[in-house]
């Protein structure tokens, strides 16, 4: 069963990742197949795993301030700074729509 | 549930002339409603005849920040003014590498505050991803409970008067969905001139606790008495300071109307409202403009709405538009929040670890329901009289100091609190705190009226007086304007001869 080409515009809108050509588009089919053979183990009343952690005991951290205080380290990070800010677009530049993109998945 | 919502039907709004008030703080709107919502329930005809009623529908989601002093997930401050990105972490900023550590004094928060809105706690809470881009939100995701939250199924009381004379008051009750532990996210400042955005993280990461409330409400004024009761409850608790001014209370509000019978409508949401006032003419005018577009013939999108405080309306908010896709997922790197209760608590576990229901339950202050039916039995004041007191920081302290130091009955003492005193601290736009007459002088004036020392009229010229805050005390402005009453028969019966001897002619 093949991803259509809507979920394909869909994800790369999410997750802002390029399939950039048929090759990773199929590298996304084989894992979806590879994790379908989840569907096989009969899960009936069991209740879902999801954490492998779920045995562990989360920790609880007293309330005191230990962290902080490093913004020269965190602004050396940053390629645009405005006074101590962190510069970023006026917005989130939305990902064209698939007509306006020179993409391959146009051709499918 | 008989109480829930008021089943109210929309009037056609009255013609909304320049400058008409909206509704105001707390349960007593002051000045005239914009829109009228039916309290009792009744079926009210819409405006143009022939025309079927309109049935609005209010939820609320509100995020309120934790009162602590470090965040949710890391060590670093929570303060409002600080130099921009000082008061994050290697986390906060999402350096990887960094691993999120749950702060014990968030969960105690989320505990009483959904122990005093009756809600169940669940004793197992999980903890989710929220995927999606913005400028603010470093990691790219927010941490937040989407599957199973610390709290659920709870329920408010609030009370509202329903006529403009303050007198007639009726409770009601909205459902509290769930309250969810997550993340703040840092903050925006949009700077259009030079098309860009400047971000600071001091606020990524402090802790929210987000209250949501089913869409049992119908109108503004309801919405807002809803959350002035619970900005009321969590100062109370010290679970949050709520402090809508400093964003330290946030309001959504989801509106939707429908015809009576019929299944709801489309609904918006809108946000971007900054105080309780603002919450009422927002959602007041979403109604409305709602039921314009679709008496004439229009639909209603599914969008997100930001709220104009300075036209008063409701537009499209930008970087909104569709239906978001979160991804939700379990957050990998947090086990599951255990809580405990008496029953449940383990033997050998580090006290440190251990969160008891039951310890937090047994320590909840008084809430102000509690309180205010307390002052009313203690002291036989009205129930009107009890809300006001405890809508003002401090007056209800100041009010049992003043009758704790004077013989003046209480429900004789509130008339001075409630009329004279509050009003000249709203005139001059001061807290009780700040007020020039504290309850001691207060008393002494009040001590020198139940004496018959001094008239009433007598009484409110010298707190005049003593509004100037120039240190003198009652008894001494008494002496220098003369107020006192005179008390000797015989020197009245010589006043009153004179008076009429004078008058023998006429």
């Amino acid at each position: 069963q093949k991803v259509s080409v809507e979920v394909l515009e869909h994800l790369e809108h999410l997750a802002l990742v390029d399939f950039r050509d048929a090759e990773g588009v199929e590298r996304l089919q084989k894992a979806i197949q590879f994790a379908d053979q989840l569907h096989e183990v009969n899960t009936d009343g069991v209740e879902p795993m999801d954490s492998v952690l779920e045995d562990r005991c989360l920790y609880l951290r007293e309330d005191d301030v230990t962290e902080g205080n490093c913004t020269k380290e965190l602004l050396e990070n940053a390629r645009e700074k405005v006074e101590e800010y962190f510069v970023a677009p006026p917005g989130n530049i939305p990902l064209p729509k698939l007509e306006e993109r020179e993409t391959f998945l146009q051709g499918s | 549930v008989a109480a829930r919502g008021c089943g109210g039907v929309w009037r056609r709004a009255r013609q909304r002339g320049a400058g008409q008030p909206g509704s105001g703080l707390g349960p007593f709107p002051r000045g005239q409603r914009a829109v009228a919502c039916n309290a009792r329930g009744g079926a009210v005809p819409a405006g143009k005849s022939g025309l079927a009623p309109w049935v609005p529908v209010v939820g609320l989601e509100i995020h309120a920040q934790i009162s602590s002093n470090s965040k949710l997930f890391s060590g670093s401050q929570v303060q409002f003014a600080a130099p921009p990105n000082s008061l994050v972490s290697f986390f906060d900023a999402s350096l990887p590498g960094t691993l999120p550590v749950l702060n014990r004094r968030c969960v105690e928060a989320a505990v009483m505050t959904g122990l005093a809105l009756n809600c169940s706690i669940n004793k197992k809470s999980l903890f989710d991803r929220k995927h999606y881009f913005y400028a603010d939100l470093p990691a790219g995701y927010q941490i937040t409970q989407q599957r199973v939250p610390i709290a659920v199924n709870g329920s408010l009381s609030y009370s509202l008067c329903i006529d403009n004379k303050m007198r007639q008051m009726v409770t009601k009750t909205v459902r509290i969905k769930q309250i969810q532990l997550e993340q703040d996210s840092g903050k925006s400042l949009h700077d259009d001139t030079r098309s860009q955005t400047l971000v600071d993280l001091n606020r990524a990461g402090v802790g929210l606790m987000e209250v949501v409330m089913e869409p049992d409400m119908c109108c503004g004024e309801e919405a807002a008495a809803a959350v002035r009761e619970l900005q009321l409850i969590l100062q109370t608790l010290g679970s949050s300071q709520a402090v809508m001014a400093e964003g330290q209370l946030r309001v959504d509000a989801n509106v939707s109307v429908h015809h009576p019978g019929e299944p709801y409508g489309v609904r918006t949401e809108v946000k971007n409202i900054n105080s309780i006032r603002f919450l009422a003419k927002a959602i007041d005018y979403e109604i409305q403009r709602q039921i314009e577009e679709l008496e004439n013939g229009g639909t209603i999108l599914n969008e997100t709405r930001a709220f104009d405080s300075k036209l008063g309306c409701t537009v499209p908010m930008r970087d909104k538009e569709g239906k978001q896709d979160y991804r939700f997922m379990p957050e990998p790197n947090l086990p599951p929040l255990i809580l405990y209760d008496a029953k449940s608590l383990p033997a050998n576990m580090n006290h440190q670890q251990v969160i008891n229901i039951d310890w937090i339950h047994e320590r909840l202050p008084d809430l102000p329901s509690v309180k205010r039916k307390k002052l009313v039995e203690q002291y036989g004041i009205l129930p009107e009289h009890s809300f006001t007191l405890l809508n003002e920081d401090g007056l209800a302290e100041f009010f049992e100091s003043v009758v704790k130091q004077t013989q003046m009955k209480p429900k004789k003492v509130i008339g001075w609190i409630l009329k004279d005193l509050l009003s000249y601290l709203k005139q001059h736009s001061l807290t009780v705190k700040e007020s020039p007459v504290s309850s001691f002088l207060l008393a002494d004036l009040l001590n020198l009226l139940e004496k018959k020392e001094i008239s009433s009229t007598a009484a409110k010229q010298v707190l005049a007086e003593l509004w100037k805050g120039e240190g003198k005390t009652p008894l001494e402005i008494v002496k220098e304007q003369k107020l006192e009453l005179l008390q000797d028969q015989k020197e009245l019966e010589q006043i009153c001869q004179v008076v009429i001897d004078g008058h023998k002619n006429e």
